[in-house]
């Protein structure tokens, strides 16, 4: 059976939310909720939480359009409806009696061979269908969600012995395929995998941290981005996520474990969390939590923090917040044992935790999972670690983290003892309770770069990109290039000159290419499929007044970007994350464009007192001009155009992209991070079958007489203080470009001419302090400047 | 000449252009139900309308295609009434009245039906492709200046200050309210189906609006300016229409009479303070009627910025207690092409309901001018 639509009951906050993903991913849901008394609307309760998706941060909704696939009901009035639903999930209040009254109200008017579900975190499945009939047993299983659905890739799911593996099949099909999760299977046992290990993790964090009389900051700096783990550190992630959800989870796992768990041991202060609840003080969505932040008598704000000693009293102070440093927090970049094996006040609380939770989930195999991967995987996508802790062993050396559980008094567990001084991950898969090796498990058709790489070397390459071959005559374009450590993806002379030999390459002995970065370790969300031109090196070039050399590397990019386009091949662009100014017209060019959902588009250039040089003005001139629902005449696409340059404006998903026309309605979005590759493969094949290179489409632009137009909205917004001085200048030129320079409305222009324009434009901007004070703000502080 | 006289006023509920009722709403659709409805009401014969005159600011997409001629066959009116569309900005729907009134003082016709529109929310204000002349804009920047600058240069000259800027926003706000409270307004709105529900009240008027709330919002044209999102008029979506007959025609077909059409002016006036046009054109049209604004019973001064209605009301020598009975733009709204028929049926309406002599109804125009009627009572 597959999938076809959903309803969701209970629009709470993760209800409402689960909800909004299904639209995301296209799909019909009906979300339901009880008729609040005495109200007028029997649907307010929905509607309202429909409203509330519509301004939350961060956005559930993915673009405009998914938000109008929700319909809102009740309960009472709208049973009915669900005989049309495949997938009902109950996300109400963790009771059992009302969610076990719930489902047998939903059994008697669901679709039969649906299948039902419950979010729940802090209820055994075999507690929710005890006493239920089978036939609510075989279609019921628990599919737990993280918060926030849209942005969090885990989703666990959970079957019962009477569960029908089809309906477990479908279930996990629709979450890998549509709502682009990875979806782990667990055991039915309390908090299944990544609550099981994250709440230990937390408690142990919270509860050392006081232990070993540590500040919350001095916590944060160890317990986060140095390890791997989220990088607002402990106290940090519990303003983030809410310090009242804790206690919830907590109490259900104190319990539902056996008295002989490790977690009881750390279960303990909840009176500071209690005071802090109790007085509003529940995190960033509440007056603040362990962190504040206020606005001082200067007007900057200012950040304080819990005085973590007082508050275990029992007294709430805040204080001024440090920037605490420790020399092994720093070392631990090259190895983690410099900070784990430091025997310093830092390192005996980092190793506190780490050895404790290394120690907590390599006794929980098997009882929460069998494959050691999933409960990696469930780390990684649910409490965003960017290590799960088999791969952090691996990191460390399984004996080095055995022999040092000693100093923490804790047995050795027998996985830990059994594989010795082995590897938990090796070519041969990972490690089982047996001893051996056995491959990890993948959702059938991904395919991922690092499987192209293993054992080969590019087939092209240089310091910011490489090109792989990836079979059936593809070739994959991975850019690498580091600003600082990190992944920026920064275009500059050498990544232009590898696109012009791969172009030539491709086009004598391959099919077809991909662009396509492989880090997977990042969250999408953090991840640069490029941000832009290296405007570092054109800053260098410009301190030194290179104009020359300035001016070619904007014809060459040009070229390239062109080369690409009109070359016998067809070229698809995959990316992740933010493709900004050149990133972003890397993509304009592509035959095809197959963006992961999470795609941050845009073009920014004139952050940087610039505009868009290699084509990014022409190719969003023609997607709108030629776009079948724009209004007629030569100026509605200049004006939408030039609103969103002169704005720097970036799309917040890829469906947002499609509607701004960074992606063209053709281009597809994948909504499952590890299929992306596959997914652009496939589409370059297919467009290889019978491929023709496109046509350049005319232009017809307004001249001066639509300059004027613009320049009056222009100096509308400087009046009003929205634009600054400069901003008016870079916006001329901007102008200058969009209406097509000397050009008459009853001329036709290419897009040559445009192109033309732009590095004229480009070079009169580069020339100017204002521009170069800008470049030099974002290159220095990564703020930009308003001059 | 022929006596010329309106026999009957109606208008489609007023409201906030994108987030109100309208905004799905083609104008051409929501101006024929305007007009159907003036036909019921008036009882007056279909096959007498010699014209169907409609004003609009941005005669383009769905207002476009002489759209007066589609609005006419939408509205069922028989295929001998013909059809023109006026283009005189926010005075359009006025000069269809005027221009009625000449063809009947010129025995070209005897009914006539003057029709208003704009939806701000489905064309934009400037229309779909603004492309000013660079030689004027060279020669001549206020030619295109933005209203909502024109309206500070009149605060600026005329010294009217922010503070008095918003006590008059505030009172027309209240006076709006407490009509459609007293159900002054319903007479005149036709309800329109939206596709969802029926339309039948103004959606503008901010009834709990106050001094304290205005002065909160920041300057919407200059940073450092006087006129507020506050102090002007709301983009707004609407329809209007007047039917103007010949008295004779009137009388002898027993049709209601709210007003006769004593004068009729339009005046340039310097762009860049638009605001002041209904000062000269009223001068004009008062003294072709041969009155001063001390004979004035009635007056429907348009509130495209409170700055501007306040300088004329000035210069005008204009008593407040009899402008705006009912409150004006600022508070009702002001769709461009469809207030100067509302205005105009407006004061017709009042002056019958008020009593008096004479009535005013004026308006600025973008880019420098003034229009103005002068009615009298029958």
């Amino acid at each position: 059976m597959a999938i076809k639509s959903v309803a969701v009951i209970g629009a709470g906050v993760m209800g409402a939310s689960i909800a909004a993903h299904v639209a995301n991913a296209g799909c019909k849901v009906l979300l339901l909720d009880i008729v609040k008394p005495g109200a007028a609307n029997r649907n307010a309760i929905a509607e309202g939480a429909i409203e509330k998706l519509r301004k939350m941060d961060p956005a559930p909704l993915m673009g405009s359009k998914a938000v109008r696939l929700i319909t809102p009901g009740n309960i009472e009035d709208d049973l009915g409806k669900l005989a049309e639903v495949d997938w009902i999930v109950e996300a109400v209040i963790e009771r059992l009696d009302i969610k076990q009254d719930l489902y047998r109200k939903l059994d008697a008017v669901r679709k039969a061979g649906s299948v039902l579900s419950s979010n729940t975190s802090t209820i055994p499945l075999k507690e929710l269908t005890a006493g239920l009939p089978d036939s609510i047993c075989q279609d019921f299983c628990i599919t737990h969600f993280f918060n926030p659905p849209r942005y969090m890739r885990l989703l666990e799911v959970v079957g019962g012995p009477k569960t029908r593996p089809e309906a477990l099949a479908a279930i996990s099909k629709f979450a890998d395929l549509a709502l682009g999760k990875s979806v782990v299977m667990c055991n039915d046992t309390p908090g299944f995998i990544a609550n099981r290990i994250g709440s230990y993790w937390i408690q142990s964090a919270m509860v050392l941290a006081l232990e070993h009389g540590l500040e919350i900051e001095e916590a944060d700096v160890i317990m986060g981005k140095p390890l791997g783990f989220p990088s607002t550190g402990i106290f940090g992630l519990l303003d983030l996520v809410g310090i009242d959800l804790g206690p919830h989870v907590n109490a259900s796992l104190a319990r539902l474990l056996p008295s002989t768990d490790a977690f009881h041991a750390m279960n303990r202060d909840t009176a500071m969390i209690n005071t802090m609840i109790a007085q509003g003080y529940t995190g960033n969505k509440g007056k603040g939590g362990f962190y504040r932040s206020a606005r001082g008598a200067d007007g900057k704000r200012q950040k304080s923090a819990l005085n973590l000693k007082a508050a275990a009293a029992g007294t709430l102070e805040w204080r001024p917040a440090m920037k605490p440093e420790f020399a092994e927090v720093k070392e631990a970049r090259e190895d983690l044992k410099k900070l784990l094996g430091a025997g310093s006040k830092a390192g005996k609380y980092a190793w506190g935790v780490v050895g404790r939770v290394l120690a907590y989930a390599a006794s929980l195999v098997p009882e929460i999972a069998t494959d050691i991967a999933d409960i990696d995987e469930a780390m990684r996508l649910g409490y965003t670690w960017k290590f799960g802790p088999f791969e952090l062993i691996d990191m460390l050396g399984a004996a080095w983290v055995a022999k040092n559980l000693a100093s923490l008094n804790i047995a050795v567990p027998p996985l830990l003892a059994k594989i010795g001084d082995g590897k938990f991950y090796t070519d041969a898969g990972q490690y089982t309770l047996e001893g051996k090796y056995k491959p990890i498990r993948r959702p059938e058709g991904v395919i991922l770069l690092e499987d192209f790489k293993r054992g080969k070397k590019p087939v092209l390459g240089n310091k910011n990109a490489s090109v792989w071959d990836i079979g059936d005559g593809v070739l994959c374009f991975e850019m690498h290039a580091q600003v600082r450590g990190v992944m920026r993806n920064m275009i500059d002379g050498d990544t232009i000159a590898l696109i012009e030999k791969t172009t030539a390459l491709v086009a004598k002995s391959y099919k077809a290419l991909v662009i396509y970065d492989d880090v997977l370790r990042e969250q999408p969300q953090k991840t640069n499929f490029s941000q832009g031109a290296n405007i570092g090196l054109v800053q260098l070039a410009a301190n030194i007044r290179m104009w020359g050399t300035i001016e070619k590397g904007t014809k060459q990019g040009q070229a390239a970007y062109l080369g690409l386009r009109y070359a016998p091949f067809p070229v698809v662009a995959a990316p992740v994350g933010l493709a900004l100014g050149g990133g972003c017209e890397l993509l304009l060019h592509a035959d095809h464009v197959q963006a992961y959902a999470e795609s941050y588009i845009g073009l920014v250039e004139v952050g940087v007192g610039l505009i868009p040089g290699w084509g990014g003005c022409a190719t969003m001139l023609t997607r709108w001009q030629h776009a079948k629902e724009m209004p007629k005449g030569p100026m509605p696409a200049v004006g939408r155009v030039f609103e969103m340059i002169s704005t720097a404006t970036v799309s917040k998903s890829a469906a947002e992209a499609k509607e701004l026309m960074f992606l063209k309605p053709s281009d597809g979005i994948t909504m499952n991070r590890y299929r992306l590759l596959a997914d652009a493969k496939a589409k370059a094949l297919e467009l290889a079958a019978n491929y023709t290179a496109p046509e350049a489409k005319p232009l017809q632009l307004p001249g001066a007489s639509g300059r004027v137009g613009l320049k009056m909205a222009v100096e509308g917004f400087h009046k009003r203080g929205i634009a600054t001085d400069h901003d008016v200048t870079v916006s001329d030129h901007l102008a200058m470009v969009l209406t097509g320079g000397t050009a008459d409305i009853v001329d036709v222009l290419g897009e040559k001419d445009v192109m033309d324009l732009e590095s004229q434009a480009f070079m009169a901007l580069i020339r100017t302090k204002e521009s170069l004070a800008r470049i030099k703000s974002i290159v220095d502080t990564g703020r930009p400047l308003r001059n | 000449m022929t006596n010329v006289v309106i026999v009957g006023y109606a208008r489609s509920a007023f409201v906030p252009a994108k987030k109100g009722s309208f905004a799905r709403v083609r104008p051409d659709e929501l101006a024929a139900e305007v007009v159907r409805a003036l036909i019921t009401r008036t009882g007056v014969k279909p096959e007498d309308i010699e014209d169907v005159i409609t004003g609009c600011a941005f005669p383009e997409a769905e207002q476009g295609f002489n759209v007066a001629r589609l609005i006419s066959l939408l509205a069922d009116l028989p295929i001998s009434a013909a059809g023109q569309t006026v283009n005189r900005f926010c005075g359009s729907s006025m000069s269809s009245i005027h221009i009625a009134a000449g063809a009947i003082g010129m025995n070209a016709g005897e009914v006539f039906v003057c029709v208003g529109i704009e939806s701000m929310s489905r064309i934009p204000m400037g229309g779909y492709n603004p492309m000013p002349s660079p030689a004027l804009y060279a020669k001549f920047p206020a030619a295109y200046m933005g209203m909502g600058d024109t309206a500070e240069n009149v605060a600026t000259r005329w010294q009217i200050t922010r503070a008095e800027q918003e006590a008059f926003a505030v009172a027309s706000h209240q006076k709006a309210a407490a009509a459609q409270k007293a159900g002054r307004l319903a007479d005149e709105i036709v309800p329109v189906s939206n596709g969802k529900m029926m339309v039948t009240q103004d959606e503008c008027i901010r009834a709990d609006t106050s001094a304290e709330a205005l002065a909160g919002l920041k300057p919407a044209f200059s940073q450092n300016g006087t006129v507020t999102a506050g102090t002007s008029s709301p983009l707004t979506d609407g329809a209007s229409a007047v039917l103007v007959c010949a008295e004779d025609y009137a009388v002898k077909h027993g049709l209601p009479m709210l007003a006769r059409i004593k004068s009729i002016a339009v005046a340039g006036c310097a762009p860049d303070i638009m605001g002041i046009g209904p000062v000269a054109a009223s001068r004009k049209a008062m003294a072709r009627a041969g009155i001063t604004s001390k004979d004035l019973s009635v007056v429907e001064l348009n509130e495209a910025f409170a700055s501007q209605a306040m300088a004329c009301m000035k210069d005008l020598e204009l008593d407040p207690a009899i402008v705006n009975f009912d409150g004006g733009a600022i508070a009702l709204g002001h769709p461009l092409g469809a207030t100067g028929a509302r205005i105009t049926g407006k004061a017709a309406a009042v002056l019958q309901r008020e009593g008096g002599k004479y009535a005013l109804a004026t308006q600025c125009i973008g880019g420098g001018q003034g229009i103005a009627t002068v009615l009298e009572a029958i």
